[in-house]
């Protein structure tokens, strides 16, 4: 569990916004070791994306800062060439969509091949036997026949699982899933999930999950992150975060699932949005503006991740002060119990 | 795609039956007929309402018709009032000389168009790209009469590199290889007027084509394999980019034989639109119904051929 196989340091990704900067991921440090599954969750706009697209160099136009150390080397900014050897071989990326991830205008044995191809399989014979062998491992039936199939031949499902066999296709140290299920629908869903888990098991690679759903964080995360607006406000490992959830942006999220036994009629909703890039307070504690009910005095000027216990981190001084408002008289109520 | 191909064309007829009676409705329509004007005044007008009534100039429409398809059938399209000659033979001649012209011109429009647009599309925005759009509006906005005038007068007339008029040098034999680079050399100039011109929308399209691939998610797929940024470009964007494009050849192929008429008339190069044109001003009617019918076949099967390439080159489409 202790051996990193990918340090994130002080990572800065900005974004050009008319003529200036503006960090979507700010200051964000994380490590990942070797056969675990750390998620990442946060709602729209916070910069999950933008941080695993960030460790692939995947952004077309975008700053990046810091460090990420993989492998024995930084590869903030490394040049294309180089960071290619890495991409797609020690690397591998699952897509949100797998819908559009695949092109439409190539069979899926050329599609999964190419990737073989890219990372020095030449022979033509043994790139055949390989993405069988893939296809076969990922659970498509009849591998012969999907073999020389297009991608819109394929259902939603079954193109995830060839995005995801292109992933692992050269067994890769590092995968990052950027919200592998949000596409699929919900029986679909948990089948691409095991598969995912599985595959990490019998690999040992690291996985990052990037993920806005709970439910899919409890069964599969080793850690978790949480996000908000660039900023990782609290990570802990997954049973530490869902019995103790410290920050206020935690304990609202939890409180905004759903349960089965509910017997209070209205959700809890956190207030307003996360602020447009160029809008995002820049000092202070930026969730602040979204629980008004805390006094100004509880958040601290320049906020930190404070270690509370062996690994769990949460930042800012607020979350000592943190209830929810009066008419959520329950308090925080646990997903997983 | 056989039985698709067969359906279209089956479609095909009443749409051609519907198409020649209307040419042949509209050209009956036109002022006058190929005994006005032409023919010497002192000739007695009874003659000349005798030999109407022998051309069968004075039955009902109908049956004029239908002995023109008939005549359609056999290969007979008529006699040329002004060339005295069958139209038919007219008309092979005129084709071969739009034929080459055209595809001279199709293939400078390509090899213009596709390093350009590709250009410019890979490296939007650059100083490179506004060039090449630069020129584009140009090309858009400068009519193909005027600038083909102006191509004529500078390389024409001031430097002399190229022949004004004409198709071929007199006095050669057919089929020698002098011949065949005098054609060459007499097409060049037309040619590359009109490439110039027409290939600014293949430019712009492949352009924003390209642009628009650049940003789809299975490029960042294939970048996440690590694949080179000349394999992104050359596996995955430019064969995606150019299905609309091969869509498009379907028609320009038919083009091939309409020939252009402003091309054709400013350097007096004797091919269909020259033809065309002359043929109307000339009322040479039997020349003009062949001719409208003719083009009128040809873009129906145009269309055809547009979707039959398209179901080759795209696997979403596939006709069954």
């Amino acid at each position: 569990m202790s051996e990193p196989i990918l340090k994130i340091d002080n990572l800065r990704t900005s974004f050009r916004i008319k003529d200036d900067y503006y960090p979507a991921v700010d200051g964000v440090s994380l490590t990942v070791n070797k056969n675990e599954l750390l998620a990442i969750v946060g709602e729209s706009g916070c910069g999950k994306s933008a941080l695993a697209f960030s460790i692939m160099n995947l952004h077309s136009r975008a700053k990046i800062e810091g460090n990420i150390n993989f492998k024995g080397q930084n590869i903030v900014n490394l040049p294309t060439s180089k960071l290619n050897k890495l991409r797609g071989k020690d690397m591998g990326m699952i897509f949100q969509d797998p819908l559009t991830a695949l092109n439409p205008l190539m069979i899926i044995g050329e599609q999964i091949g190419e990737i073989l191809l890219i990372h020095g399989t030449n022979s033509a014979e043994k790139r055949k036997e390989r993405v069988l062998e893939l296809l076969n491992k990922v659970g498509i039936p009849r591998p012969e026949h999907v073999f020389n199939q297009f991608p819109h031949e394929l259902s939603g499902g079954m193109r995830q699982r060839v995005v995801i066999a292109m992933a692992i296709a050269n067994n890769p140290e590092l995968l990052i899933a950027d919200e592998p299920t949000t596409a699929l629908d919900v029986t679909i869903q948990s089948q691409i999930l095991d598969l995912i888990k599985e595959l990490k098991e019998e690999s040992g690679a690291g996985v990052i999950l990037i993920t806005h759903d709970l439910g899919v964080v409890a069964e599969m995360a080793d850690r978790v992150a949480v996000m908000y607006a660039g900023q990782i406000v609290e990570i802990a490992d997954v049973y530490t975060l869902f019995e103790n959830p410290l920050h206020p942006y935690t304990r609202s999220l939890l409180n905004s699932v759903p349960t089965a036994n509910e017997e209070q009629s209205t959700l809890h909703v956190i207030q307003g949005v996360v602020p447009a890039l160029q809008n995002l307070p820049r000092e202070g504690c930026r969730f602040g503006a979204r629980i008004p009910w805390i006094a100004d005095s509880a958040h601290e000027k320049n906020p930190q991740l404070h270690e509370v216990s062996p690994g769990h981190f949460v930042r800012c001084t607020c979350y000592k002060d943190f209830h929810f408002p009066d008419r959520d008289k329950e308090g925080n109520r646990h997903v997983v119990s | 795609m056989w039985k698709f191909s067969i359906r279209r064309i089956m479609i095909m007829i009443p749409q051609v039956i519907l198409l020649s009676i209307i040419v042949f409705m509209l050209a009956k329509m036109m002022p006058g007929d190929a005994l006005t004007g032409l023919i010497d005044p002192n000739v007695d007008p009874n003659t000349i309402a005798e030999k109407r009534e022998e051309l069968g100039l004075n039955d009902p429409w109908y049956e004029q018709y239908t002995r023109w398809v008939a005549g359609v059938f056999t290969g007979d399209l008529g006699q040329s009032f002004h060339f005295k000659m069958p139209v038919s033979e007219l008309v092979w001649q005129r084709i071969v000389n739009s034929f080459w012209l055209s595809l001279l011109t199709l293939v400078l429009t390509y090899l213009i168009a596709i390093p350009l647009g590709i250009t410019s599309g890979r490296y939007n925005d650059s100083w490179a790209d506004r060039l090449i759009t630069g020129y584009t509006y140009i090309g858009f906005a400068a009519p193909l009469f005027i600038f083909a005038l102006v191509m004529l007068w500078i390389f024409g007339f001031h430097l002399g590199w190229f022949p004004t008029g004409g198709s071929v040098k007199p006095g050669l034999t057919p089929g020698t290889f002098e011949y065949v680079m005098s054609k060459l050399y007499h097409m060049l100039l037309p040619a590359l007027s009109m490439a110039l011109i027409t290939t600014v929308s293949t430019v712009q399209y492949l352009r924003s084509e390209i642009i628009d691939t650049k940003q789809k998610d299975f490029i960042l797929t294939a970048r996440a394999k690590g694949a080179s940024e000349s394999r992104v470009y050359n596996r995955h964007i430019l064969r995606n980019s150019l299905l609309p494009i091969a869509a498009f050849f379907g028609y320009e192929i038919t083009g091939l034989i309409g020939g252009s008429i402003f091309i054709e008339n400013i350097f007096g190069y004797p091919g269909m639109g020259q033809l065309f044109l002359n043929s109307i001003l000339l009322r040479d009617y039997s020349v003009v119904t062949s001719l409208v019918l003719l083009f009128g076949i040809l873009t129906i099967l145009g269309t055809l051929l547009s979707d039959i390439i398209l179901s080759l080159v795209d696997p979403r489409i596939r006709i069954k």
